[in-house]
């Protein structure tokens, strides 16, 4: 399809002219991509939220409240969006500019299908992990320039928070780059062929999948690990000061690193747009090909962001010294073991 | 696609906010007013300036990451290659590990890794 679209544009607009419109094009489908999984998640959010403490969630604006989000967007819209007096005004404008680019920027390695993939970086994953925590810059311009005490404590916390489970992360991350021997996302893709690596990857890799879960859930700042935006402490943490569309923009770059995530988290543990197979069932396996492979990749995307959701309502919000206790003195260490075990059982050979 | 797309992603990201923003500007009907721009705490007015020190009570943490991030950038290559190399790759890894662990037990042991 990739192809056809190509040969269109350079009958229509020339061979000189055509890669440019094309540019044009992928950067609109990549800002609606983002807008609409944003729109359908804050969806998704409030009515799991609402179904798991028996309420009905939005209900009034479309059927089931499907439009709801679209109404709030609008509602932002025509807020006034403020600069508080004593801020330090071009920090205070540019950081959701920062916080927004830098989590656009996070999508070019990532494969939604096996042609749909904007940049085959051969150190893809280790481009994602890195562009995707420049994030905490922007967040700490945030809290700073605002002027407001809440907001200088949220983002410390965000920092600290966002530093510490880095670590974590990339030693769950690291544990399946060993096993499959590649950096680029397309070489760990390939790699899960004949089985996901939580599957054939045996106890490093499911224990290497926990730790991914947690360090990521902790790096989004979601709950339980949402200190630095604590409500009943911080008001809002570090956006306590931003209105309108200013606002808006941070809970856009929130979503849209919970799908880069989630993302990162399909490819090297759930086998990105890889069907499932189980050896020896030949019509189960023929039929799950039959499957598109963006809608696999998507459908474990989804299934990822329904457990960051479910995590939110199910465990409560941790203080600031067990959560750097439970990085520093349970996370890392157990992180490191796993590696040394996992390599051990690389060599051996004993990967399904 | 190489490096384009980086610049195409940046671009998105940087004219969808800037889009977004000054349309705000546009549509939202606003009206000065000096309370309105005052620091928010919940209708209480700010005792003194917010840009003072105060007690972290994590900077060891931060200097502990940055030993630990600089040896976990070490690992990527040895990474890559663990499947070629072989046994020499696992020996050195279980080194590696070792020293570092002891690291790590050192600031535990110092109580780096504790509230200050």
């Amino acid at each position: 399809m990739i192809t056809w679209i190509g040969n269109k544009l350079t009958e229509i607009f020339g061979t000189t002219l055509a890669p440019y419109v094309g540019y044009v094009l992928i950067g609109f489908a990549i800002i609606t991509l983002v807008v609409l999984m944003a729109v359908i998640s804050i969806y998704l959010e409030r009515k799991i939220a609402a179904f798991m403490q028996m309420r009905l969630g939005p209900m009034r604006v479309g059927k089931w409240g499907t439009l709801q989000a679209f109404a709030d967007v609008f509602k932002l819209m025509l807020k006034e969006s403020l600069t508080p007096a004593q801020a330090d005004k071009q920090l205070f404008n540019i950081a959701p500019y920062l916080v927004l680019t830098v989590s656009f920027l996070a999508f070019a390695p990532i494969a939604f299908s096996p042609s749909l993939q904007l940049w085959d970086l051969n150190i893809g994953v280790l481009y994602v992990t890195s562009v995707s925590s420049v994030g905490v810059i922007g967040i700490l311009m945030a809290g700073w320039a605002s002027n407001n005490k809440y907001s200088l404590l949220g983002a410390m916390r965000s920092g600290a928070q966002i530093v510490s489970y880095e670590l974590s992360a990339g030693i769950a991350i690291l544990t399946i780059v060993m096993m499959s021997g590649s950096l680029s996302v397309s070489g760990i893709i390939q790699s899960q062929a004949d089985g996901w690596w939580i599957f054939k990857g045996h106890i490093p890799a499911i224990i290497a999948f926990v730790i991914f879960a947690i360090a990521s859930t902790a790096e989004l700042n979601r709950a339980p690990f949402d200190l630095a935006e604590a409500e009943q402490e911080l008001t809002a943490g570090f956006h306590t000061e931003y209105s309108g569309m200013q606002f808006a923009m941070f809970f856009l770059a929130e979503y849209t690193n919970m799908f880069i995530v989630s993302m990162l988290g399909t490819t090297l543990f759930l086998g990105g747009w890889m069907p499932l197979h189980i050896a020896g069932w030949e019509s189960f396996n023929h039929l799950m090909d039959k499957i598109p492979p963006f809608l696999w990749f998507f459908g474990k995307v989804f299934i990822s962001l329904f457990m960051i959701i479910w995590f939110r309502w199910t465990f409560p919000r941790l203080r600031i010294d067990q959560l750097l206790k439970l990085e520093w003195k349970y996370l890392l260490p157990i992180g490191m073991v796993n590696l040394v075990f996992g390599a051990i059982i690389t060599w051996l050979g004993w990967i399904l | 696609m190489g490096i384009t797309s980086l610049l195409i992603l940046f671009i998105s990201g940087l004219g969808f906010a800037a889009l977004a923003i000054s349309l705000n500007k546009v549509l939202s009907y606003s009206r000065y007013n000096p309370v309105k721009a005052e620091p928010y705490e919940c209708g209480v007015q700010t005792q003194g300036s917010t840009w003072v020190q105060f007690n972290v009570g994590y900077y060891l943490f931060s200097l502990v990451f940055l030993i630990f991030d600089v040896e976990i950038v070490f690992m990527y290559p040895w990474a890559v290659v663990f499947k070629q190399v072989g046994l020499t790759a696992l020996i050195e890894i279980i080194l590696f590990i070792f020293i570092l662990f002891l690291g790590l037990l050192y600031a535990y042991k110092k109580k780096a890794l504790s509230w200050m």
